[in-house]
């Protein structure tokens, strides 16, 4: 292990976060900044990209999670985001359809296929409630039988990293060869999102909030599973395994919890991403893209809370801001934050603001009587 | 004295080789049990066997209950506890948070995921059993050597294991850290069954109740310090060894 | 009779390309721990060297016999680097590796892209090489029998050193017990070096042989990678024997998906039978027990 304790660096501002109040003040300034400044000063297409860049943060709290805290290196978090956002874009383009096209009209990209039978999969997604449901609870059940199968026989470490990516990999290969998700170019052109036009800036605007209300209520939820014994608990699990099944704890369970949570996080930030950005396409959710999704955690501090949401919003503005205009140079850019960040900074950026700071944490008050 | 846990002819081989041959041991309540031998002897891997970790042939017992081929954790809720030769205890969290941990085995999914307002008296109890109480905010990874052991032994303690085995539990420690964990073990031993494996001849013959020579995979000699002492096959086995070493140190 | 020899023949043959892809790792994953992301970077770096040697050379026989030990020497010689500047620092954090040598990996694919240009290039295959042969009933490429007799070689030659030489009985000691072959005088920074030397060269050779079968691209590496990892992976840790067998037994099994349903289930195909594997056996194939090799 590394002499540095990721995460567990404290400064005088952590110290203060920590309290009730401070936590209900960086919600309350983060809250004002998201909803109230961003709207007032950034462009409607500006807007959009923060959007966009929200969604890539949701995701980041959820590996911050499964990997900071539990030690899972997760290279597969595209699986997760790409099934929310494959089944999102799957009620939209229905309802599109049926909008359009009246009742039995199957989406367009399947008349270009040839496709003239709605497949019988595609069918319940007509149904907003059964997409939201499916959103919620596909992904992050298939996350805990996949959890289970591996943790239970304590595959870990890189061998787990290693099946993940592999996941990834065959996820991606999966979605190309079915002609009826759209294939290579995946599923794109929505006009309709529960029935509002996506072309009106107001809409675009409204999934702007709720993409920030997501992300706050994503990183409030991994504040609590960080701040509770599970959180303690997780921490255990990551940095000796074996030593906490001795104390009685299965810790296949531990991990399972943290890993659906990143799941869940990821695929609802999937679900989000698609009618802002128009398109999801296995391009954006293979093996290269999920392992992206790990720059802006490690950036920003794979064990802080609000170290992967800085950073993933970092890493994708100077993404939008540089790839196009310098492709090359950008990608060199990608390779050498990896090795200097990991290697000299394992703690990213928030690890940097505690260098200097002494160790301390606050005395817990003694119970009574149990 | 009633035995707490019983073990009965237990067989434990890698690929071929038995590095536990037929062992039987008795562990009882208000005993410190020492557990020795030479290098090799098969002290270690009986208790890996005991705690769920190496697969082995035979039977344990514990309070009626057959424990073979049960999973570690579920071995561990059954009472019984283990440390390690290196202690193993959760060096980013703090001595609170360690012993908060061992305390909660039993607890809830919802309390897990609630925060910890309090610390659990028996917690606090502990802390001022191992001598911690003052270090409970200290991260365990900056404890020194030996309160790193006790902190693994107040884990158990917590947990509510009313069999500890003990792996070298004072390795590198001083005189004084010496004395104090054989005050404690016996502390410990009132009301609970504590085994300890240990090289270290001067501790035992200052702390066991009973001693259990393992030589080769099997059971060597068994009773008191006075009784094992003056066997001659374990003096021959100590002996031995001890020649043995001296030999290859010329070499 | 013909479906069945041609399908043991594609099993074969997809596993001889796994098997080369997944010796190096072998070694310096199995062996030594170390997660190389760059490893399908070296491999793409192999494929670039037959290229570079047939512009030079021209005649695409003399060029593939220079090529195959050119790119041996520069995939070796780049993993020297690689473990002397980063990894030798992180060895103490195999996942932190895999994410740094994944930086590795993206350098040195736009590197290629600088240097190569994005679009694929082409590496003749040898006269001597080209057309097939029949075995069995079924018409058997050339290309595809050198690389399973370079496979077999490879694997051969790997087992020799690592039995017989004084390097690789080096090698043997320091994975077996890195304190005592310290002890015993062994410098495990220079075996470790060593491993690194070897395993990352054979991903050179085994780029050299991809240029037979298929065109070249920056990409090249990557696409092999995750599935000589798998290799790797259900082979068990440390094992050379685990590497061949699970290299054989995923190509067979690839090639049974493939023929049965689409190549896109063959991916998943083969991903649930490795997870369902690793449930019968978690440490893979063959485990490491006695510490021993090959």
């Amino acid at each position: 292990m590394s002499t540095r304790l990721p995460g567990s660096e404290r400064t005088p501002m952590t110290r203060f976060l920590d309290t009730r109040l401070g936590t209900w003040t960086g919600f309350a300034a983060a809250a004002l900044v998201l909803f109230g400044l961003a709207p007032l000063v950034l462009s409607g297409f500006r807007l959009g990209l923060l959007a966009q860049f929200l969604c890539y943060a949701i995701v980041a709290v959820g590996i911050g999670l499964a990997w900071g805290r539990g030690g899972m290196l997760t290279l597969g978090q595209g699986v997760f985001f790409g099934m929310g956002a494959y089944l999102m874009a799957m009620h939209l383009k229905m309802a599109d359809a049926r909008f359009e096209g009246g009742p039995g009209a199957v989406p367009d990209f399947m008349e270009l296929a040839g496709i003239r039978e709605l497949p019988a999969y595609w069918a319940p997604f007509a149904s907003p409630v059964f997409t939201v449901a499916a959103i919620l609870v596909l992904p992050t059940a298939f996350a805990v039988l996949l959890g289970l199968a591996v943790f239970k026989r304590r595959v870990k470490g890189a061998y787990f990293a290693i099946l993940s990516q592999a996941l990834a990999g065959a996820f991606a290969i999966l979605l190309i060869g079915q002609q009826s998700l759209g294939g290579f170019n995946g599923l794109s052109r929505f006009r309709y999102f529960f029935g509002f036009t996506l072309a009106d800036p107001a809409n675009q605007r409204m999934l702007y909030f709720i993409a920030a209300a997501v992300l706050l209520a994503v990183v409030a939820v991994s504040l609590q599973l960080r701040r509770s014994r599970y959180g303690e608990l997780l921490v255990a699990v990551r940095d000796a395994e074996e030593r906490v099944r001795f104390l009685g704890y299965d810790a296949a369970n531990v991990k399972v919890v943290a890993y659906a949570a990143a799941a869940l996080f990821a695929a609802v930030a999937g679900a989000v991403f698609v009618p802002i950005v128009g398109i999801i396409s296995p391009a954006s959710i293979g093996i290269v893209p999920s392992i992206m999704f790990l720059l802006g955690v490690a950036i920003g501090g794979r064990a802080s809370l609000v170290g992967p949401v800085v950073g993933a919003l970092v890493v994708a503005w100077a993404q939008t801001a540089l790839s196009e205009q310098f492709p090359s140079a950008w990608t060199y850019a990608q390779g050498l934050l990896f090795i200097l960040v990991i290697a000299l900074l394992p703690g990213g950026l928030a690890s940097a603001a505690a260098l200097t700071k002494r160790f301390r944490t606050k005395p817990t008050p003694v119970e009574a009587a149990a | 004295m009633s035995a707490v846990l019983t073990c009965k002819n237990i067989e434990v081989s890698f690929d071929g080789f038995k590095a536990v041959d037929g062992v039987d041991l008795e562990l009882a309540r208000g005993e410190v049990h020492f557990l020795i031998g030479p290098n090799g002897a098969g002290k270690t891997t009986l208790v890996d066997a005991v705690t769920g970790l190496a697969p082995y042939a035979g039977s344990v017992v514990k309070d009626g209950e057959e424990l073979r081929g049960k999973k570690v954790h579920h071995i561990a809720r059954k009472g019984i506890g283990r440390t390690f030769q290196t202690a193993a205890v959760f060096e980013h969290l703090t001595v609170a948070q360690n012993l908060d941990i061992a305390a909660g085995a039993g607890r809830s999914a919802l309390s897990l995921l609630r925060r910890r307002r309090r610390l659990p008296a028996v917690v606090v109890d502990t802390m001022d059993r191992i001598g911690l109480r003052d270090a409970a905010d200290t991260p365990a990874g900056t404890l020194a050597h030996g309160q790193k052991q006790w902190l693994e032994i107040g884990m158990l303690l917590v947990g509510d294991a009313d069999v500890l085995l003990l792996d070298e539990p004072i390795a590198g420690m001083g005189h004084d850290e010496r004395d104090t964990t054989g005050r404690l073990l016996h502390d410990i031993a009132a009301d609970r069954a504590v085994a300890v494996v240990e090289h270290d001849m001067d501790f035992m013959r200052a702390f066991a109740d009973r001693v259990t020579v393992l030589h080769a995979g099997a059971v060597l000699a068994s009773g008191s310090v006075d009784e094992v002492a003056a066997d001659p096959r374990v003096q021959e086995v100590y002996l031995g060894t001890a020649k043995e070493a001296a030999d290859a140190a010329r070499a | 009779m013909d479906l069945l020899v041609g399908q043991l023949f594609t099993g074969l043959s997809t596993g001889s390309i796994l098997l080369l892809a997944a010796l190096g790792l072998s070694l310096t994953f199995g062996q030594m721990g170390v997660v190389n992301m760059a490893h399908g970077e070296f491999i793409m770096a192999g494929c670039y060297t037959a290229y570079v040697v047939q512009q030079v050379v021209g005649d695409a026989g003399a060029s593939l016999l220079i090529a195959l030990p050119a790119g041996f020497l520069v995939g070796g010689a780049m993993g020297l680097v690689l473990e002397a500047l980063l990894i030798r620092r992180l060895y103490h954090r195999p996942l932190d590796t895999l994410l740094v040598t994944f930086g590795v990996g993206l350098i040195l694919q736009q590197a290629a892209r600088d240097v190569f240009g994005a679009p694929a290039v082409n590496v003749s295959v040898p006269e001597a090489l080209r057309g097939g042969v029949d075995l069995l009933g079924v018409t058997v490429p050339r290309t595809r029998l050198f690389i399973m007799a370079l496979a077999v070689l490879s694997v051969a030659a790997v087992a020799l050193v690592l039995r017989f030489t004084p390097a690789g009985r080096r090698i043997r000691a320091v994975v077996g017990n890195r304190d005592l072959a310290e002890t015993a005088g062994i410098s495990s920074r220079a075996v470790d070096a060593g491993t690194f030397f070897i395993g990352s060269g054979l991903a050179g050779v085994a780029g050299v042989a991809l240029t037979l079968i298929g065109s070249t691209s920056p990409t090249t590496g990557q696409s092999y990678l995750v599935d000589a990892f798998l290799v790797v992976v259900a082979g068990g840790l440390g094992r050379i024997k685990g590497a061949v067998v699970a290299a054989v037994a995923l190509g067979a099994l690839q090639a049974v998906f493939e023929t049965y349903s689409t190549a896109s289930l063959a991916k998943v195909g083969v991903f649930v039978v490795i997870v369902v594997f690793l449930q019968l056996r978690p440490q893979g194939l063959f485990t490491l027990r006695t510490r021993s090799l090959a």
